[in-house]
């Protein structure tokens, strides 16, 4: 490095960057450069390696079925639709069914939650046969919703709400009891009320965990719907699966769970977007990782 | 400095209200316990009696774990007393005061409003029309000297910013006695001077009364009218000392007064075996 002047003082930020700096700015992006080959490395190791043993004869393509196979049984789909009918038919009847069910499960589960954290006596009352409720694995009762909802879309609803609710519901409990004291007190000698203790103060510091809970729960919400449709159903990513697994096309199956697991990253992707518009405070780097 | 000068100062302790004798809080004899998880009770506070006059600043000194924040609990309405009376302004303190003003140890302002909401929160619990409470916020936000920072939240300011959004929220809602938890004991020490000095200029322009819990009795002394020394728990008041240094003051300049260093030597005194005392009790355990 050459000596500087002693009247100019170096202005670091806009001066190139010289020796060790750019090593350690070079070598950065070498170890990204090198994460990024080895993430597709491993994708096309795998997917390589099960289509190479199916064509080798390793594999019997009508048990494990067959990359190439899925692909075209995506494509042939997309564009020619499904033997149960279009594509998009499908999808669209599912997002429905895990949509409405995230929303009414939300809501559902943030009223009893936040009415059960704000009063002790409800919480006394009501707390034990919630815990009751969640203990039951909520797949059996699907079977119980397609008997009593039928084959359409409210079976479907009713088991994803039942698996939404209570991940929001404990969320949105434990958000109210875990508020920090010292804001209460601070509300309660600024001169608010209890419905503004409620509605300013416990709800949106209950709302990073409600929020924090959406994605788990809108999870949930498609695993009832797709469950639902499995059970039983017309339509459907579920019905799709299970008419091809009756069919043994192998394909089809996997071709359903590549299309379901798209729509869950985009539908994940979203829930992201919302929560950051629920709770614009909260700095970046509190946001969950991966 | 002259004699003269001094002899008068301690004449006069203070031009302010106060000295007329109108009282804005008193304890009578109060004592506040609470139970333990062990079921056993604690007692913080034991018969406890002191005055505030009016538009006095009184700062609250005493060891750790002295029940200094809850006298202040106590005062504010936040707590009942076991036994004993409270008044403030003359009544009885029942449920949480419309009159003081409370700012907390830890930060307390509302981590999902911004600077201009927060400080407009007072005003609109108290019914206060939204947009003429914030025509208010907006002027205590320049008062602080956050003018800029309306839309910023709270975790993107300084501790110190973060503070003088609490000491505006607080003031805005023209409080009678001011109750203070060790506010700035988190700051840095530039910044506390900075925090201090801004905190006697608002306060010289209202006419509250104010109770200001430290530990440090440097901070208690350069802002106090009067200084009381807090006994371990359970507390009582062990002594009470004027504080007749001339006001406006410079926080960060009286701590050459040679007066100064006279009353920190006094209380340092009283104090100092209190100190050994909590501090012998805290290693030795709750037992002894």
């Amino acid at each position: 490095m050459s000596v500087l002047p002693k009247a100019q003082t170096p202005d670091v930020t806009s001066s190139a960057l010289v020796g060790e700096e750019l090593e350690a700015e070079l070598r950065e992006r070498r170890l990204g450069r090198l994460e990024r080959i080895l993430q597709v490395a491993v994708f096309v190791v795998i997917v390589g390696g099960w289509e190479a043993s199916v064509r080798l004869g390793l594999a019997d393509p009508f048990f494990f079925g067959q990359p190439w196979g899925i692909i075209q049984t995506i494509w042939r789909w997309s564009v020619r639709g499904t033997p149960q009918g279009p594509l998009w038919l499908h999808v669209a009847v599912t997002l429905e069914e895990t949509i409405l069910a995230f929303l009414i499960g939300v809501v559902l589960g943030v009223v009893a939650g936040f009415a059960l954290g704000r009063n002790r006596t409800l919480a006394a009352i009501f707390g034990p046969y919630v815990r009751m409720g969640n203990a039951i694995p909520r797949v059996i009762l699907g079977s119980i919703f397609v008997i009593w909802l039928g084959l359409g879309m409210a079976s479907k609803v009713a088991l994803g709400v039942t698996l939404t609710f209570f991940i929001v519901f404990f969320n949105a409990f434990q958000g109210v009891r875990e508020v920090d004291p010292n804001l209460v007190n601070n509300a309660r000698i600024l001169g608010a009320g209890p419905r503004q203790l409620s509605f300013d103060v416990m709800l949106p510091s209950a709302l990073g965990w409600i929020t924090s809970s959406l994605h788990t729960s809108f999870g949930f919400a498609l695993v009832g719907a797709v469950v639902g449709e499995f059970l039983g159903a017309t339509h459907g990513l579920g019905y799709l699966v299970a008419t091809a697994q009756g069919a043994f096309n192998a394909n089809g199956v996997f071709a359903a769970m590549v299309i379901l697991s798209i729509v869950a990253l985009v539908a994940d992707a979203l829930v992201t977007k919302l929560e950051t518009r629920l709770t614009p405070w909260r700095p970046a780097v509190e946001r969950r990782g991966p | 400095m002259a004699l003269g000068q001094d002899v008068a100062a301690k004449g006069k302790p203070s031009p302010r209200a106060w000295a007329q004798g109108e009282q804005a809080i008193e304890l009578h004899g109060v004592t506040k316990r609470f139970r333990t998880p062990s079921r056993a009770f604690y007692t913080a506070v034991r018969d406890l009696s002191f005055t505030v006059g009016r538009g006095e600043f009184c700062c609250i000194v005493g060891p750790t774990g002295s029940g200094k924040s809850t006298t202040l609990g106590l005062i504010s309405g936040l707590d009942a007393p076991s036994r004993g009376q409270v008044l403030v302004m003359g009544e009885p303190v029942k449920g949480v005061s419309r009159r003081a003003a409370y700012m907390f140890q830890t930060d307390a302002i509302f981590p999902w409003k911004n600077v201009l909401n927060n400080v407009a929160t007072g005003p609109i619990y108290r019914g206060m029309p939204v947009d003429r409470a914030r025509r208010r916020a907006r002027d205590w936000v320049t008062r602080v000297g956050l003018a800029g920072f309306e839309d910023r939240y709270p975790s993107q300011l300084s501790g110190g910013m973060r503070k003088r959004v609490a000491l505006a929220q607080s003031l805005i809602n023209e409080p009678e006695i001011l109750l203070m938890d060790e506010p700035f004991g988190a700051l840095d020490v530039q910044t506390r001077t900075l925090m201090e000095n801004e905190l006697l200029d608002l306060w010289s322009q209202t006419s509250a009364s104010v109770v200001f819990v430290t530990h440090d009795l440097e901070e208690a002394i350069s802002l106090a009218d009067r200084v009381l020394v807090f006994t371990t728990a359970p507390a009582t008041v062990k002594r009470a000392y004027e504080i007749d240094l001339p006001r406006p003051r410079n926080v960060t300049e009286i701590r050459f007064d040679p007066r100064f260093t006279r009353l920190y030597e006094q209380i340092w005194d009283d104090l100092r075996s209190e100190v050994v005392a909590a501090y012998e009790r805290s290693t030795k355990g709750p037992d002894a």
